[in-house]
């Protein structure tokens, strides 16, 4: 599936392991399962590691460890189940993960905004969602309430900017 | 009230074109309607049985003047000239083209109005006292805070997927006009041993097919946190929650699984995280420069002399009208109960009355209550005579706010795609039973309330006298409970047993009150009686001349 | 009277939401218009081609609903499909009872039938 990372598709360098499959040369996706499992040698391969999550596995049980992983990968099993909004909110700040947080399953247009807000940079996708979409969709509401993991200026401190401005 | 700043207008405008395009979309296919559905409801947008039903949302309960002829515009132009007002003070239409409603949004964006989070998994609409500003016993006006919550939970990015509704309440009063205990999360205005002014926050309460009352979570929260606190409630519900089992997914099942001391250690985690991070602070200046849009009229220097009338005007002050903090001023509830009419049905042409009646008496708003009434919050006692003309002939001065035929009820069957009974005829049948003022006043305060389904949007197990509409083998069925209550004394009422049909049920809604007018003492409401005798006289009176009893 | 259980199939029409029903291939807003289904394969065979027009994105939610024939008129079993094929019942100025769409002989159940009637004493929970 085509992916779009930092609003352009991208080259993949991770493959999906399944739990019992080899491990590839490149990079690597595995389940949480086998992350705990095999965490040893796993961190130690010289090579970019991700871990994917279900919408019921919290990105707290990674621990530490999130700081060497290069990529987590976020699943959406219905677009309706909202849990991974908070999972990629809670790697951005409480776990303070910098590097990719991928969504990948059923998810909409119509939620690309919203899963920006909360730290997802990448999306795999169907043909149905285009760079040029994504843009467009960023772009629906210009304006935020709340702050969110994105550090977005909110209507409140645009408020607090309009009214130091003003004479 | 709140007044739009640019921002403000900016944002619902935004969504308007938003929801367009969600439109387009889904007419061309490029949604399906699995997909379009969530994002419909978002916009208040249900699809019921003879066409879509549009909720738009009234903050806290509050319109002006403007809004209401707005509303009278769009029954005309959209749909077929009325609306009904809901028990969390919103407004539905029941008859709008899925094709118009983007318009109609945009129309509502005009006077500051919209369908944001009416529906959905999702924060909905904020809450509070239709007496807001103009009660005595509050601490303070709850509605800054209410529009605070408004404007924090309006599309956030996180808590737009929940696992089911989420529906926060506001209060301020010693008596709950706005059912704190039945919200998935409730803020109440208190003030701690040191005089200082905060909030206690309960969670966890909700209707529907298992009724709770909210838990404690915060006895204290301070004002400059709350935002912080209340985050922290819908992340630890947002992440924790099921999502294998519809009817297991409202906050209160959690709660009730975890029990509230865990739920409360969750959520004390998180709380502390986001107060650390700084974010969500909220700020004093803040806080009150949105509090002085809610600041209240100038009170003119008037004598508190209650004006007289004729007989009619008399027994309408008697159950309709309130006092008010300033002197010369009342409360007046406008009740949208007429005898045998559609409980909190509002014609385009009351509507546009009533925005010519606040002009008229320089009134800035009108609320909407948790009743499906309308309250007027500030009206001069000496214009009562003349509003009470005017309300008369408008078909509004029905005299029962509180009475036995001041009933709630769903939209049930005749609307409602939800709906296993309708709910509408057996009120406007009990309301028709006892009409005779005389015999109401005698009968005093008795809240019945009626759902057509488990869904409970009827508030029927709130009902002093609870009816439950239910479906037996393609037959409208109706079951009792008994002695629940919405109020500061919250409780849920019990069932009394097998159910009436629609023939029968308002013998035994008669048979149930004539029980407490053979029991009560010492002037007791019917819910006092209820809890002092329990329910056994009362279902030996139900059932006594049942011939379709025992199932 | 017993006879075979009569069905008919219906919807929501997406642009507007109004109640449709199936005749011959395609959906009328009258009621009395539309195909009656003795035969469960007739009745199956309508629904699968309805199909069409959910994902064409005509219509939404089809499905089947039984009817009885009262005396020559055919009206709906269930008191849901009668407000659907009428309205509500406590606006009768409203829907398609106050334009005629309805079927002609359905009957709202809430007003008590005069001496003894329809009432199913048999029903248990």
């Amino acid at each position: 599936m085509p992916l779009i990372k930092n609003g352009t598709y991208a080259e993949d360098g991770f493959s999906v392991v399944a739990d019992d499959a080899a491990l590839p040369p490149g990079g690597a996706i595995v389940s949480l399962a086998r992350f705990k499992k095999e965490r040893e040698t796993l961190l130690a391969r010289n090579t970019p590691l991700g871990v994917r999550l279900k919408a019921d596995e919290s990105p707290e049980a990674l621990g530490e460890d999130v700081q060497r992983l290069s990529l987590v990968v976020l699943e959406f099993p219905k677009f309706r189940d909202g849990r991974a909004f908070s999972w990629a909110r809670m790697l951005r700040t409480r776990l303070g993960f910098t590097s990719e947080i991928r969504a990948t399953g059923d998810f909409l247009y119509d939620q690309l905004a919203y899963m920006t807000r909360v730290g997802f940079d990448a999306f795999e996708v169907s043909d149905k969602i285009t760079p040029e979409l994504l843009q467009r969709a960023l772009k629906e509401m210009s304006l935020v309430y709340q702050p969110s993991a994105d550090g977005r200026r909110t209507i409140a401190q645009l408020r607090q900017a309009t009214s130091l401005s003003e004479p | 009230m709140y007044r739009y700043d640019e921002f403000d207008a900016a944002f619902v405008k935004e969504r308007v074109e938003q929801f367009r395009y969600q439109v387009e979309r889904r007419l061309s296919g490029e949604l399906n309607e699995d997909q379009f559905k969530p994002l419909r409801l978002m916009n208040g947008l249900y699809l019921q049985l003879h066409a879509y039903m549009l909720r738009i949302a009234v903050p806290y309960g509050t319109l002006s003047a403007k809004q209401l002829r707005m509303l009278a515009h769009i029954a005309r132009k959209y749909d077929k000239g009325y609306g009904h007002f809901t028990t969390r003070q919103n407004l539905q239409f029941n008859w709008p083209k899925l094709k118009d409603v983007p318009d109609i949004l945009a129309d509502l964006a005009t006077v500051e109005m919209h369908a944001i989070q009416t529906s959905g998994n999702c924060i909905r609409n904020v809450t509070a006292d239709q007496f807001a500003g103009a009660t005595d016993e509050e601490i303070e006006d709850p509605r800054p805070l209410a529009e605070i919550i408004r404007q924090w939970s309006s599309l956030h990015p996180e808590f737009v997927f929940l696992a089911r509704k989420f529906k926060i309440a506001v209060g301020a009063s010693l008596h709950d006009r706005a059912a704190l205990k039945y919200h998935d999360m409730a803020v109440e205005i208190v003030k701690n041993e040191a005089g200082e002014t905060g909030y206690r926050v309960w969670a966890g309460g909700g209707m529907g097919r298992t009724p709770y009352l909210a838990h404690l979570m915060r006895d204290f929260v301070r004002r400059e946190d709350i935002l912080a606190y209340l985050e922290a409630v819908l992340r630890v519900y947002n992440q924790d929650s099921r999502r294998d089992n519809i009817h297991k997914q409202r906050i209160k099942i959690l709660i009730n699984a975890i029990g509230p001391e865990e739920m409360r250690r969750r959520v004390a985690r998180e709380f502390e995280e986001i107060k650390a991070a700084g974010t969500l602070q909220l700020p004093a200046a803040e806080l009150a420069r949105i509090a002085a849009y809610f600041a209240p009229p100038k009170f003119e220097k008037l004598s508190d002399e209650m004006p007289d009338g004729d007989a009619d005007f008399e027994s309408w002050t008697k159950t309709n009208v309130h006092r008010h903090r300033a002197p010369g001023y009342a409360i007046a509830t406008i009740s949208l109960k007429p005898i045998g009419g559609v409980p909190g049905d509002c014609s385009h042409q009351q509507l546009d009355a009533l925005a010519d009646l606040l002009d008229r008496y320089a009134m800035a708003e009108i609320r909407v209550s948790h009743e499906q009434n309308l309250v007027l919050p500030h009206v001069r006692k000496k214009d009562l005579p003349a509003i009470f003309a005017r309300l008369k002939e408008l078909g509004l001065a029905t005299p029962n706010a509180g009475l036995v035929t001041d009933i709630i009820c769903c939209p049930g069957l005749d609307y409602c795609d939800l709906a296993n009974a309708r709910s509408i005829p057996v009120a406007q049948k009990i309301a028709e039973r006892f009409a005779d003022l005389d015999r109401q006043h005698d009968i005093g305060e008795l809240k019945i309330k009626i759902s057509g389904c488990i869904n409970a949007c009827g508030h029927h197990h709130a009902g002093h006298i609870g009816i439950l509409g239910v479906d037996k083998k393609g037959v409208e069925y109706y079951q009792l409970q008994l002695g629940g209550s919405a109020a500061e004394d919250a409780s849920i009422g019990e069932i009394m047993g097998p159910g009436f049909g629609e023939h029968e049920i308002v013998d035994a809604v008669e048979r149930v009150i004539k029980a407490y007018t053979l029991l009560r003492i010492n002037g007791e409401r019917f819910l006092d009686t209820y809890r002092r005798v329990g329910m056994e006289p009362f279902k030996n009176m139900a059932y006594l001349d049942q011939l379709h009893a025992a199932y | 009277m017993a006879t075979a259980a009569l069905q008919m199939l219906t919807a929501n029409r997406l642009v507007d939401g109004d109640v449709v029903y199936w005749r011959a291939g395609g959906w009328v807003q009258t009621f009395g218009e539309a195909d009656v289904f003795a035969v469960q394969a007739d009745a199956d065979g309508a629904l699968e081609a309805a199909k069409k027009f959910v994902t064409g994105n005509v219509v939404v939610n089809p499905y089947l609903f039984d009817v009885r024939d009262d005396a020559g008129d055919i009206t709906p079993v269930k008191e849901r499909e009668i407000v659907r094929a009428l309205g509500p019942s406590v606006r009768e100025d409203l829907g398609k009872q106050a334009t005629g769409l309805g079927p002609p002989s359905a009957r709202w159940r809430y007003r008590p039938p005069q001496g003894g009637g329809e009432r199913d004493d048999d029903v248990s929970i």
